[in-house]
């Protein structure tokens, strides 16, 4: 009796261990958090060239993270990338006239948005457009430019 | 020449057909799982000498396979000056495949073996036998719990290698190389991802679970009943189930990243 006592101790114990383990694992190791930010408001902003930006890019603003990237699509009509911004609800009061640009974290890091906050008076919402975007940097246009403005001279 | 074929041929008849076996075999112990489910106490029992019983081998070598990745990471990495990249590292390499696949092996070595031997000593001893005399089904009763209870540890047993070991490299990384705290930790935050990364490790980790106590529990089922039989069956276990891990973990990584 005693023995399964034991027994039963121990496997519970295991069984606790297990799902301890698994719950640590995804919470303290994952990026689980940029999943829970939700009661927020989504805008939209259109890029000549988004770069690598990818889907759940942090989007920034004097280097705080306010929102995540949550769709990339292609405008059929303009051939332009429409980008939506879930940007989290406790920041209500980003102005209208707002500017979007594709940044890079160092020079080979992941690709992020940085909002410059314009002087509006008009807040952005659910639903509105960030007219002033700029687009991503992208290195090889970059050399090539640098490169044909030096056979030039 | 032709005799070469030919015994190729029968390898490939022979592996065919134990990959049959084992499929039917599959589907009799699902088809009896319900029953079984109805006397959780036998499926708990096998919990602890499957499970329960692993759990300090999976700790240490979590620990050990942990601390030398991140030895391993932060030398490679120093030469590129980034070794803040190292947590991402440790927790990929072990979320995505070591946890999984080293997991299984050891199961597969420590527990699965055990499986085998003791069915399979159950059949030498006509115990098997014996409990059909008595009108028991020896499937329902002896194989569906230890195939329930491998299924259940498994997972488990790799968290808990994953979890030791994301500490392992966090200690040698942070505490005795000085790597930053946290950058160790906001790399990991911003590229591990719940769904692609912790998710298909457990989805892997519950696919070699079935596919390693299977393997056991076939085996011993179908042991030769003398002594040899039973210590060939077990040796089989390990073999056949560490390139079954292997080779599904190929499968699964092609498939899902």
């Amino acid at each position: 009796m005693k023995q399964t006592r034991t027994i039963e101790i121990v496997t519970g114990f295991f069984i606790i261990l297990g799902f301890v383990a698994l719950y640590i694992v995804a919470t303290r190791a994952t990026n689980i958090r940029a999943y829970g930010e939700s009661s927020g408001y989504s805008v939209t902003a259109s890029f000549a060239n988004i770069g690598g930006l990818k889907v759940r890019a942090p989007v920034t603003m004097s280097g705080v993270t306010v929102g995540r990237v949550t769709e990339i699509r292609l405008d059929p009509q303009s051939f332009n990338a429409i980008v939506t911004l879930e940007i989290n609800g406790t920041y209500r009061g980003i102005p209208d006239d707002t500017t979007a640009s594709i940044l890079t974290a160092g020079l080979l890091g992941e690709q992020y948005i940085g909002l410059s906050p314009g002087g509006s008076e008009t807040f952005l919402k659910q639903g509105s457009r960030i007219t002033y975007t700029q687009s991503a940097l992208v290195l090889e246009n970059l050399i090539g430019k640098f490169l044909s403005s030096g056979k030039g001279s | 020449m032709m005799g070469l074929l030919r015994e190729a041929w029968y390898i490939v008849l022979d592996f065919l057909e134990m990959l049959g076996a084992c499929g039917f075999f599959l589907v009799k112990l699902l088809r009896l799982t319900p029953q079984a489910l109805m006397r959780p106490r036998l499926i708990f029992q096998q919990v602890f000498s499957v499970g329960a019983m692993s759990l300090v081998l999976i700790m240490v070598s979590g620990l050990f396979i942990g601390m030398v990745l991140g030895l391993q990471g932060y030398n490679t990495l120093n030469k590129f000056a980034a070794t803040s990249a190292l947590g991402t590292l440790v927790v990929l390499s072990l979320l995505r495949e070591l946890g999984p696949v080293v997991t299984a092996v050891l199961f597969a070595g420590r527990a699965g073996t055990a499986l085998t031997s003791e069915i399979g000593l159950m059949r030498a001893t006509e115990q098997i036998a014996g409990m059909e005399m008595m009108a028991v089904d020896p499937v329902r009763r002896v194989v569906v719990p230890r195939f329930l209870a491998g299924v259940i540890s498994m997972p488990l047993l790799v968290a808990i290698f994953n979890a030791i070991g994301i500490l392992g490299g966090y200690l040698v990384g942070v505490a005795l190389m000085g790597v930053d705290i946290g950058a160790f930790w906001s790399q990991v935050h911003g590229t591990v991802d719940l769904y692609d990364d912790f998710l298909s490790g457990v989805l892997k980790s519950v696919v070699f679970g079935i596919a390693a106590t299977l393997i056991a529990v076939f085996e011993g089922y179908y042991a030769q009943p003398t002594a040899e039989g039973v210590s060939r069956a077990t040796t089989r276990t390990v073999v056949n189930s560490a390139l079954a891990v292997l080779a599904l973990d190929y499968l699964l990584t092609a498939f899902m990243f």
